[in-house]
């Protein structure tokens, strides 16, 4: 039996976790600390070490090293029956033999729950399922699969809460409406949240604060706004958003920014936004901040300019359009504007001037792959 | 399929491509369905009718005149009655052995063994191995190991587990034994089959969902493999009841533990009563498929997935 439900979320704090698997390392030294009742999101691509890290706080896989404590409590060795958490699996998992409502139930029985039918369908209703608490799980649609997968984990008001990429088969409709259910629930039950993703808007959408995973550990860690405003790493850079990635190495500095010069042209960064302030650094600027011109703008202290480059591809996306600019030299330069009538009219091939303000502009710790030396 | 709903000319090119195709199907079943007839049908019907028979007016031995006498099956069903009830006692020890023995060993080799498929192949085909023996050999080989001053049972003696004149063939003990024995296979494949289809990510869930292991195999894997359960106790419980070599005196058995294949093989071949071991296997027959009627019925198989 699990040791201890609680009607409120807990903390949940990893120390100093490895999960060697024959052959390779998932996780790598990993620490982390979740405050009770929050909406976590551990984003990353696909063999980043999340779901592991996932399956370790379930007690599906035990860490090769390191502890994980639950509302202070060590429950590094508890089996994942004794553990006040429940899962909601990418597969769902609903058990095919049994109806939705004994599926729902299936938690409150174990833990010989008082009236768990009743308990049961009040979740089904939670989630706007009641209609279907007879039927058998194969006769559900992927979507109402999902809800009962989550109303099967909420109906136990576990401690802590953990989502398996649990959107990842719905179509883009319904993704974005239990985006909406999935974060309106959370508030009203007041649980902590671990929900692992791929899908960096969801994780920005739904979550307080997002951790950035790759290859193991934990690339940077923060609400998402700052996230987005300051990555600190090439991959988070690329990986959350998009971002245009300057590399040179430090030529000027003053008392508050420092410059690089990338094939003539001197890119400024705030010293307070860059992570490293000698020697070979990357910086960069998200796509919308970046504007282009048809003449040469005056340059200024507090203004990057870059170009002469010619436009390679237009890109209609509804709200905005996408600007692919080769600036010789330098690369490409990804530039959005929005279709709100106030950026030129350009055809492809035209000579263009992007800029974009310092103070927009990011340092990074690290060089994009390929630029290491 | 289900698009030929929308399209009236489509409707009809699936109507006569079903046409055809079942034309098709006929024509592989024809076969079988001959094959069923010639070896299955029409011995069965024999059988009955030579159940019905009556011993010859002129009184010559082994000699049977058609009627329609019932007295042969109120005769077998008294006369025989000890070793009617014996066969169904046998059946059921020996299929709930095997069971118990099986079901680990099937779900070693069909969960446990999965991340390692070519010992889980290896292992398949140690299960399957003493096919490549005659049944009839493998079981005078359990005479000889089981027999009265057999090293097995000379060693049990030596540390005095088993008493100095106590013997094991011949008992009810040792039949069923060579029952569990001989037909473990066909209860191990069929379980092996169902429990390597198991969704191991349910029995994730259910622990995830506070089951202990004991409340995850009660309630979601044993429930998942109950198909196999089932086909692997019918196909050792049916031709259990019907053995007749285990429990033969030839071989593990004795006088006292006959079942009803040594009936029918002693009025069959020995004393020439045609009506009466024809009329016996019919009652077999009977009995079998009303205990596998409610079996099904009970277990509720047609409620599963």
């Amino acid at each position: 039996m699990a040791k201890e439900f609680v009607a409120a979320g807990a903390d949940l704090e990893l120390k100093g976790i490895r999960k060697e698997f024959p052959g390779f390392t998932a996780i790598e030294n990993l620490d982390l600390h979740i405050p009770a009742g929050e909406f976590f999101a551990l984003l990353g691509p696909s063999g980043c070490g999340k779901t592991t890290t996932l399956r370790i706080v379930a007690g599906l896989e035990e860490p090769t090293s390191g502890q994980v404590l639950i509302g202070g409590q060590d429950v590094t060795f508890d089996k994942p029956h004794e553990r006040p958490v429940n899962t909601v699996f990418q597969s769902y998992a609903l058990f095919p033999h049994m109806t939705i409502l004994e599926n729902v139930a299936f938690g409150l029985r174990r833990r010989k729950t008082e009236e768990p039918l009743k308990k049961a369908m009040d979740a089904l209703n939670l989630v706007e399922l009641g209609h279907v608490a007879e039927r058998r799980p194969q006769q559900l649609s992927g979507g109402q699969q999902q809800r009962v997968a989550l109303a099967r984990a909420l109906v136990n008001r576990p401690s802590l809460l953990l989502l398996d990429e649990p959107l990842g088969a719905l179509d883009l409709k319904l993704r974005r409406q239990m985006q909406i259910e999935l974060k309106a629930i959370q508030m009203e039950v007041g649980l902590t949240f671990l929900h692992v993703t791929h899908d960096q808007e969801e994780a920005m959408d739904m979550a307080d604060t997002v951790a950035v995973m790759n290859k193991g550990q934990i690339e940077q860690m923060g609400a998402p706004e700052s996230l987005y405003e300051r990555p600190k790493t090439a991959f988070v850079a690329k990986f959350l958003g998009q971002s245009n990635l300057f590399v040179g190495t430090v030529a000027d500095s003053s008392a508050n920014s420092l410059s690089i010069e990338v094939a003539g042209n001197k890119i400024s960064v705030p010293k307070d936004r860059a992570e490293k302030h000698s020697g070979k650094i990357a910086i960069g600027v998200r796509p919308e901040k970046a504007e282009f011109h048809r003449t040469a703008p005056k340059p200024s202290a507090n203004l990057n300019v870059l170009g002469p480059g010619e436009i390679k591809d237009i890109r209609f996306t509804g709200v905005s359009n996408q600007y692919l600019i080769d600036i010789p030299n330098v690369g490409n330069v990804i530039v959005f504007a929005q279709n709100v009538g106030v950026s030129p009219v350009v055809e492809l091939g035209e000579k263009v001037w992007v800029s974009f303000k310092v103070e927009h502009a990011f340092g990074l710790q690290d060089l994009p792959s390929g630029n290491e030396d | 399929m289900a698009f030929a709903a929308f399209s009236p000319s489509a409707a009809k090119a699936t109507g006569s491509q079903a046409k055809s195709s079942s034309r098709v199907v006929l024509a592989l079943l024809l076969p079988g369905m001959l094959y069923l007839g010639m070896f299955f049908l029409i011995p069965l019907v024999s059988l009955i009718i030579t159940s019905l028979e009556t011993p010859s007016a002129t009184g010559a031995f082994g000699m049977y005149d058609y009627a329609f006498d019932v007295s042969s099956y109120i005769d077998v069903t008294t006369r025989y009655l000890p070793q009617i009830l014996r066969s169904f006692g046998y059946a059921f020890l020996a299929t709930f052995f095997a069971l118990v023995i099986s079901y680990p060993l099937a779900y070693f080799i069909g969960v446990r063994l999965r991340p390692r498929p070519l010992i889980q192949k290896l292992t398949l085909t140690l299960v399957i191995a003493p096919f490549f023996i005659s049944f009839l050999l493998r079981t005078i080989a359990w005479k000889q190991l089981l027999s009265d001053d057999s090293a097995v049972l000379n060693f049990l003696r030596s540390i005095h587990l088993w008493g100095e004149h106590q013997y094991f063939l011949g008992t009810p003990a040792a039949v069923v034994w060579g029952l569990t024995y001989n037909f473990i296979p066909f209860m191990t494949l069929p379980l092996y089959t169902s429990l390597e289809r198991l969704d191991l990510r349910l029995l994730e869930a259910a622990s995830d969902l506070y089951a202990n292991p004991l409340a995850t195999f009660r309630k979601v894997t044993l429930p998942l493999t109950l198909p196999g359960v089932i086909s692997g106790t019918l196909l050792t419980f049916i031709p259990i009841t019907g053995d007749y070599v285990n429990a033969s005196r030839d071989f593990l058995g004795s006088s006292k533990t006959s079942m009803i294949g040594n009936m029918v093989e002693a009025d069959f071949l020995q004393n020439a009563d045609y009506p009466a071991a024809s009329a016996l296997s019919a009652v077999l027959m009977a009995v079998i498929l009303v205990l596998v009627g409610v079996y099904v019925k009970r277990t509720g198989t047609e409620d599963l997935l």
